[in-house]
């Protein structure tokens, strides 16, 4: 059962790096951007062929993937999404349900159809166990690796929301863009920074978690809703939101397909519809402040 | 007051052909079929989208249990058309009863998650009712009695796509009523400003549950004529895919003027038909491009071509 | 000081009505008494809590403490189309309009959801004769004739502004809640309105919140004083013209509320 929470633990807080970028860029344009799970496809893809063409090691990997998706972001940002921020719900639902099915067909197209097998390196392959019997904690070492380095970079996040001048910008953005350009905060460069570095994280996240969730060109797809799900649940007005929503979702998956493997999925999107109808603001949002 | 009752005289040209085109153009009446069926889930849609402005992603839901519904009640009690039909579209309405309590509140992105959702739930319980929906090989062998008992459905499909626009037809007429009604004024009321709609007494919640209840009767009617006319019902149905192709349809034709379903299906299904030779991930390309362009370009751009030089 | 007590003809009762928000009380102990046909006017300075208190009154806030009486009914947990039912409507600071609509067919169907075909499917909208007239009859009394088959969005904001109240005006309210009828319209356009509003009918009682004391003194028989969510004083305008406490309020904010 441990063992279970453990691993709940980690595909939440993949789960939470995957979608912190949508929460906070739906929370700042407030705009519905069901693509964003091509850009974690872009990461994972981008190292996924980077290692198995190129022989690149899994660590440099990393901040490419994060910062190929970034740069995707930075363009697409600036040259289709920008015009759209003041467009119906409709519209921006539409447009990234149009580019979600490019990526898809583009991958399909280039890559092939095939799920993508990425090969950990050996000093990720390992598992540690402590204890024993039902309360063993056995702890995959490329588990670890992804709750370590999201753990980071959660602990960043937070530093650079609350201490940095950049952060304080963000977060004014985010309450009242009109009053923060009022102040002369180049709201533009906020929006493309933020969306930039939201598309990188989720890169990042793809590449993380291509052993774990599968790489294939339905990814954006699939865990479209999952990532919806965390930004719905948890709300858009701070990260801790997306983060606790995401470890709940994380453990409530991996619990629901251990114990009742029947039901599965169902479980996790009616919990989601339960939860929205009741509080449709999402769970952790601060009383009076703008969902 | 004005002439919203009457019809014009192109609509009577235009429905006058669509009867005329199973028997004048009989070669092509599988594809008249698909569009009408088409049509129908897309003017289904438009009640939703177009006259209360909500985005709901989970459509494809009813569409799907109107054919299920449709196809088990031909394969386990009677193969009548008319009956699995009046089947199809109670299953599908007595659904949209149900979800209809989870559109009233929340804001576009939770109404959006939620009607998600539910698409994805059905998916999942057919899936993993397989012994009912025979799961992901779907519902084959479904086979049809003689429509009025008398009408056989052929190979050539012109039974089917008289059924199916004769269908089509009656549900359309029903909706045009609606829209032009006091009860289509209000629910245009809603969409243009809820806030306000409350404040001169119009029970909101009340009217999405009945506008949401009749447009997942229609989808399922949609659904059921699918199941009926092709003898076969599967879960992609209900995927994700549906939902969004349909939104495209009527988002082509225009959203909000009932004929939009009709006009996107056309185009739709011939492009896709033109295209069919071309494998299917190519499709979805062309199909993502086309969206972001029109997105970019401006949806009332599309329908007015005269706008399109200017900068 | 003043009498507030609620007499035989009060229409519309706020007793005690407290309203906080987490550490702010908006609306602090307000009692106000609406009497049948009654002209009075709600006047304050900004963040006073004037809006606030419409939206109690009107169910689109749930007072903290207090109650709300119509026709002596208790309707302090109505929901708000159901007060609406009852007979009391708002206007809004900020126009509310039905964009896509005209202002025959917003009228039509504000009358026919009024008068309960708001439900009616089978019918079109206008096929009925009495709606219509009543419609053609509102539309004349609000000056909208001659734009009522454009959509709303391009009508003038002062057409706009009469919409809004004539969208109220046609739920047969009786009792209408008006906030600041007449904020934002154009100078040309203000003696259409201030008409309009000075001709409403006699038996309707009204609640006016305006900022503009020319209004207010020509159309108030009784004025009620808010001031930090609380009643400061409530009488007659020539009592209040004259009361040194209101002086202090507005005069010590440099003389700029007036008008």
């Amino acid at each position: 059962m441990l063992t279970l929470l453990f691993d709940g633990i980690a595909y939440g807080m993949l789960l939470f790096i995957l979608a912190v970028g949508l929460a906070v860029t739906m929370g700042l344009m407030n705009f519905i951007n069901l693509a964003h799970g091509a850009f974690a496809m872009v990461g994972g893809y981008i190292t996924i062929l980077l290692m198995q063409r190129q022989g690149v090691p899994f660590l440099v990997c990393l901040p490419l993937a994060f910062a190929g998706a970034a740069a995707l972001g930075a363009v697409l940002e600036r040259t289709l999404y920008r015009r759209l921020y003041h467009k119906p719900h409709l519209d921006q639902v539409l447009f990234s349900i149009g580019l979600t099915f490019m990526a898809v067909a583009s991958v399909d197209y280039f890559v092939g159809s095939t799920q993508q097998i990425l090969q950990l390196p050996l000093w990720l392959k390992g598992r540690t166990e402590w204890g024993e019997g039902a309360w063993m904690l056995g702890m995959g070492h490329y588990r670890l690796f992804i709750i370590a380095v999201c753990a980071a970079l959660t602990v960043a996040l937070q530093y650079v929301l609350a201490r940095t001048r950049f952060g304080s910008r963000l977060r004014a953005s985010v309450d009242d863009q009109r009053v923060a350009a009022g102040l002369g905060i180049n709201v533009n460069v906020v929006f493309l920074s933020t969306f930039a570095v939201g598309s990188g994280l989720a890169g990042l996240g793809g590449a993380l978690g291509a052993d774990v969730l599968g790489m294939d060109p339905t990814f954006p797809l699939k865990f479209m809703i999952y990532f919806l799900i965390v930004v719905a649940v948890g709300g858009t007005s701070s990260i801790t939101g997306p983060l606790l929503a995401a470890l709940m979702l994380g453990i409530a998956d991996v619990a629901g397909k251990y114990y009742i493997p029947k039901l599965g999925a169902f479980i996790v999107y009616s919990l989601m519809i339960a939860i929205l109808v009741w509080r449709p603001q999402g769970l952790f949002v601060r009383q009076g402040g703008k969902a | 007051m004005n002439v919203a009752g009457r019809w014009r005289w192109w609509e009577l040209l235009l429905w006058a052909l669509a009867f005329a085109a199973p028997f004048g153009l009989a070669g092509h009446a599988l594809i008249i079929n698909e569009i009408a069926i088409v049509a129908l889930f897309a003017l289904s849609l438009d009640l939703i989208l177009g006259y209360t402005g909500i985005v709901s992603l989970g459509h494809a839901a009813f569409f799907g249990m109107g054919a299920y519904s449709a196809a088990l009640f031909a394969k386990l009690v009677m193969p009548d058309p008319l009956v699995g039909l009046a089947v199809g579209i109670a299953a599908a309405t007595a659904l949209g009863a149900v979800c209809s309590v989870t559109i009233l509140r929340g804001t576009d992105l939770t109404r959006l998650m939620v009607t998600l959702g539910v698409g994805l739930i059905l998916m999942e319980l057919a899936n993993k009712l397989d012994w009912l929906t025979g799961g992901a090989d779907g519902l084959q062998g479904v086979v049809m009695g003689p429509l009025l008992g008398r009408f056989a459905f052929d190979l050539s499909g012109q039974v089917a796509a008289v059924y199916s626009v004769t269908v089509l037809l009656v549900l359309f007429v029903l909706a045009r009523r609606l829209v032009q009604s006091p009860f289509g004024a209000t629910l245009k009321a809603i969409r243009d400003n809820r806030l306000r709609a409350m404040a001169i007494g119009i029970p909101v919640g009340q009217r999405l549950v009945v506008v949401y209840t009749v447009a997942a009767g229609a989808a399922g009617a949609a659904g059921a004529l699918l199941a009926q006319t092709t003898g076969f019902a599967s879960l992609d149905l209900f995927e994700f895919h549906r939902s969004a192709d349909v939104m495209l349809v009527l988002v082509i034709g225009g959203v909000g003027w009932l004929y939009g379903g009709i006009a996107g299906a056309v185009v739709f299904k011939l492009m896709q038909d033109a295209l069919s030779s071309i494998t299917p991930q190519y499709w979805t390309f062309w199909i993502g491009l086309f969206l972001v362009v029109l997105v970019s370009v401006g949806r009332e751009r599309l329908v007015r071509p005269w706008t399109w030089w200017r900068p | 000081m003043s009498n507030l007590q609620a007499t035989p003809d009060t229409v519309l009762s706020a007793q005690g009505l407290v309203m906080r928000f987490g550490g702010i009380t908006a609306t602090n102990d307000v009692t106000l008494h609406l009497r049948k046909g009654a002209r009075h006017a709600l006047i304050g300075p900004n963040g006073a809590g004037k809006t606030t208190l419409i939206n109690l009154l009107t169910g689109v806030l749930q007072p903290t403490a207090g109650s709300i009486v119509l026709d002596g009914q208790d309707i302090t947990h109505l929901a708000p189309h159901q007060r609406v039912r009852r007979g009391m409507v708002r206007t809004f600071q900020i126009n509310q309009l039905f964009d896509s609509l005209t202002p025959l067919e917003t009228l039509t169907m504000v009358v026919s959801q009024h008068r309960g075909l708001g439900g009616s499917w089978w019918q079109p909208l206008g096929a009925r004769a009495e709606v219509n007239q009543r419609c053609q009859a509102l539309l004349a009394q609000f000056h909208l004739s001659e734009v009522q088959r454009q959509p709303t969005r391009v009508l003038a904001y002062g057409k706009r502004r009469l919409l809004e109240i004539a969208i109220a005006l046609a739920c047969e309210p009786r009792v209408l809640l008006l906030d600041e009828p007449v904020a934002g319209v154009p100078a040309g356009e203000r003696e259409e309105l201030l008409q309009t509003v000075a001709a409403l009918p006699a038996d309707v009682s009204i609640l006016l919140i305006e900022h503009d004391m020319d209004l207010v003194f020509s159309f108030a028989r009784r004025m009620t004083v808010l001031v930090n969510g609380a009643v400061l004083t409530e009488g007659d305008p020539d009592q209040i013209a004259v009361d040194p406490q209101v002086k202090a309020v507005y005069l010590g904010q440099e003389g700029s509320d007036h008008g």
